[in-house]
């Protein structure tokens, strides 16, 4: 689509072209030169602040520990995260509305709740109410499951309805009942283009585990940034080494993404458009939390 | 059958979660509760012990790689040996200001040695062994500042942590002063050393630890002019009367014994300050 | 509820919100500015302006919020000097803006380049038939047509800057996070009564919000 907006470049095109991207490159390296002198001038490109991280030690006590915490909490707040939205993905769809509006409720309440009041609630709320410690692992991982389980259901409830209405009545023509719908024709079709969203998801997960440090969970940042830097006394080159890990890891996790979403569509597993059918809309879900 | 189904799923997964949320603390049984026996009878039994300390703050409580040191570290050491559980056993849990009293109040931890200041606000949550020390707030200025004390503070950039003491009482003592609040003390010592602002406000004797740093030698001081008293204590379960009695037991024995004198000179000390003295007749009455 | 009839607390429940809205507000007319910029940028003939337009995305929408915001008051205030006003909390709010708004914005130019994506190529290729340029034809055919097509996911977009804004307080802006945190500290025992009360107060205005987005979007949405 992009090529179709401009014509292919003629001599002048070519011409005024090439002065934009001397004069825009040019612009960049400058801007680029200045932030290296800044930084030198205040001392933060000085050997002493990033050698620890040439040094093992730093790497295996306070960066993989963190590391390994992320990826624990991401992983345990994905499954989770799963059940939560499948569960109450079927319950938004289901005919029942003492089912229906409960769920919406539920739903609408936990995409609307700012995720670092809701960890900070559940550590300190839910032990007051249970007199038992809460630990702050499991804070960040419910907080994200119901943040994060409530997003993939509104996911999972517009995969569904997307899938094209032809299908549904064809089964209904057969006497599936609406359970056998959603388990054999359904569920399969959405699912399977879902994949890429429940991967952006993880990217999300990922960078929401960050906001455990309102109950210092020793996750990547905590460890990295601020236990690191008590150390090392390195905070912005602590940070900057910290920041291309995340954006390392959760490039690749996109790149896999798209890689997904185009596979499905090789392998033709996504419900095709009928004739006649509304043009598919832009990417479902993009939702920025963190 | 298809809503059994349904809520045979839904009921599945809070079930997991329950299970998951309330196992996942890793608990020891009855020990965690810590009511009757207090935390002499938890040390006894089980051989073990949880302990909150710092884990940034250079020469009283710092995690360096897998394991904690600091001056906090060595006394919390010296308190688990007198109740009988061997050094290595204890588990140290990483604590900030602010989760202190909940650590205690839940049972996540059974002492917290982490520059724990004695008030009355805070005990009406938790009980108070010691003090072991006796810090001041104070302010960290670069070497060549103008800051004299915190009467000079007016229109100038203090930093704390947030929901600290010390920031509290800059707020309500000094009010002209323009607060900074972070969520680490690192933070605020970097900001000093950007210039971002003029002082950094705690304990002297976390600033202390900070300006000793190797990277920053040479470029702070502390004022010197400790505005506050802030007795340092160990926290532990609101009315743990045994405990706490026990507890300045050992504080006494290790003033007598050098032990108290080698946990300081083995830490701080090594800047070369001299070790205070443990004043005995200062010991709260654990009442 | 007994916690804010104390005016004290009742003031720094007010303060906090007022920070959010105030953050909210400025961040989302600046991303989407930039928003729609870095997208004419991705799409544009010239390949540096898609490199940074490109790279641009990459790392705000890979890195955590949390890190950003620190970034903007370490690296942007500290190290690079760049002061957005004398006054501290102020300053700290003009960092927070300008994190905010770099981060979502993104996101409004991945929505905008994917709401791009669903008009139909024969627009464009009209649009070049009659002699308009490049920027014409984004200005007057495409992007118009591109932005109601995508009106939900600003949406969304915009209901997750709001609770985004609660970020800004690691650089100690008292904004409604750090509010509820000194409250609860303060006030053990009135820990639900005052969770429900900051977040019940985001749910009347979120929730509401996103019904009129998808209202919105589909009162303005090209019926093809």
């Amino acid at each position: 689509m992009s090529i179709v907006l401009y014509d292919y470049p003629g001599p002048r095109a070519r011409r005024r072209n090439a002065i934009l991207t001397v004069v825009f490159g040019l612009a960049l390296v400058g801007l680029l030169w200045w932030i290296y002198r800044k930084f030198d001038e205040k001392g933060q490109l000085a050997g002493i602040l990033w050698k620890p991280f040439t040094e093992s030690a730093t790497w295996t006590d306070f960066i993989l520990p963190g590391l390994r915490q992320t990826l624990l909490a991401a992983a345990t707040g994905m499954v989770l995260s799963l059940a939560f939205g499948l569960v109450f993905s079927a319950g938004r769809l289901s005919e029942h509305w003492w089912v229906r509006v409960p769920s919406g409720v539920v739903v609408e309440f936990f995409r609307a709740v700012p995720l670092l009041l809701m960890i900070f609630f559940i550590f300190y709320g839910v032990p007051f109410l249970t007199h038992r410690p809460m630990p702050a692992f499991w804070s960040v991982v419910i907080g994200l499951t119901l943040y994060n389980g409530s997003v993939l259901a509104e996911a999972f409830r517009a995969g569904i309805r997307a899938v094209p209405i032809g299908q549904s009545e064809a089964a209904y023509a057969i006497g599936l009942r609406k359970n056998q719908l959603m388990r054999y024709i359904l569920i399969p079709q959405a699912a399977r283009s879902m994949l890429p969203v429940i991967v952006s998801q993880l990217v999300v997960l990922l960078k929401d585990t960050a906001l455990g440090y309102i109950v210092a969970l020793p996750e990547l940042l905590q460890q990295g940034v601020n236990v690191l830097s008590a150390n090392k006394g390195n905070v912005v080159a602590a940070a900057i080494v910290v920041a291309a890990i995340y954006i390392l890891i959760n490039s690749t996790l996109t790149w896999f993404a798209g890689w997904l979403d185009r596979w499905t569509q090789r392998r033709g597993l996504r419900p095709g458009r009928v004739a006649g059918a509304p043009r598919p809309g832009p990417a479902a879900v993009l939702e920025p939390q963190g | 059958m298809r809503i059994t189904r349904l809520v045979a799923v839904a009921a599945a997964t809070v079930l997991a979660l329950g299970v998951a949320a309330c196992g996942g603390d890793g608990n020891d049984g009855g020990g965690g509760q810590g009511g009757a026996t207090g935390v002499v009878g938890k040390a006894q039994s089980q051989k073990k012990l949880k302990i909150g300390v710092k884990a940034d703050q250079p020469g009283l409580g710092l995690q360096t790689g897998s394991t904690y040191e600091g001056f906090d570290i060595e006394i919390a050491k010296i308190i688990a040996k007198g109740l009988g559980v061997d050094p290595a056993s204890i588990e140290f849990v990483t604590t900030v200001s602010a989760n202190r009293e909940p650590f205690i109040q839940q049972g996540t931890v059974d002492l917290v040695v982490a520059t724990y200041t004695i008030n009355d606000e805070r005990k009406q949550k938790v009980s108070f062994a010691g003090p072991y020390f006796v810090a001041g707030q104070d302010l960290l200025v670069p070497v060549n500042s103008d800051i004299t004390g915190p009467e000079s503070l007016d229109g100038k950039k203090v930093c704390s942590v947030s929901g600290s003491t010390p920031a509290k009482r800059i707020q309500t003592e000094h009010p002209k002063a323009h607060l900074q609040q972070f969520d680490a003390y690192s933070k605020c010592v970097t900001a000093l050393a950007g210039g971002q602002v003029d002082a950094v406000t705690t304990d002297d004797i976390i600033l202390a630890g900070y300006a000793s740093q190797p990277q920053y030698a040479g470029k702070f001081k502390v004022v010197g002019k400790p505005f506050s008293t802030e007795p340092y204590g160990i926290g532990l379960k609101k009315d743990d009367k045994s405990g706490c009695e026990k507890i300045n037991e050992i504080l006494k024995a290790s003033a007598g014994d050098g032990s108290y004198k080698a946990a300081w000179d083995n830490t701080l000390g090594k800047s070369g300050t001299p070790a205070p003295t443990l004043d005995a007749s200062k010991l709260t009455n654990c009442g | 509820m007994s916690v804010f009839r104390d005016s004290d607390n009742l003031h720094a429940y007010l303060t906090g919100f007022l920070w959010i809205l105030r953050l909210t507000g400025v961040s989302a007319v600046i991303a989407l500015v930039i928003g729609v910029l870095l997208a004419a940028m991705r799409v544009s003939p010239i390949p540096v302006l898609r490199w940074f337009g490109a790279g641009w995305v990459n790392v705000f929408r890979n890195t955590p919020l949390t890190l950003i915001i620190f970034f903007c008051y370490f690296a942007l205030y500290a190290t690079l000097g760049v002061t957005l006003s004398d006054d501290l909390n102020l300053n700290n709010y003009w960092l927070g803006v300008v994190g905010l708004s770099a981060y979502t914005a993104a996101f409004v130019c991945e929505a905008i380049r994917s709401g791009v994506n669903t008009v139909p190529a024969g627009q464009a290729e009209a649009a070049r038939a009659i002699g308009l340029t490049f920027a014409q034809t984004l200005r007057i055919v495409v992007l118009p047509q591109a932005g109601r097509a995508v009106i939900a996911p600003l949406g969304s977009i915009l209901i997750a800057l709001c609770k985004n804004s609660t970020i800004v307080g690691t650089i100690g802006l008292l904004e409604s996070s750090n509010q509820m945190k000194q409250l609860i500290n303060d006030n053990g025992n009135a820990v639900i009564a005052i969770f429900i009360v900051f977040a019940g107060t985001f749910a009347a205005v979120l929730v509401p919000t996103g019904y009129l987005f998808g209202w919105l979007a589909n009162r303005l949405a090209v019926k093809r």
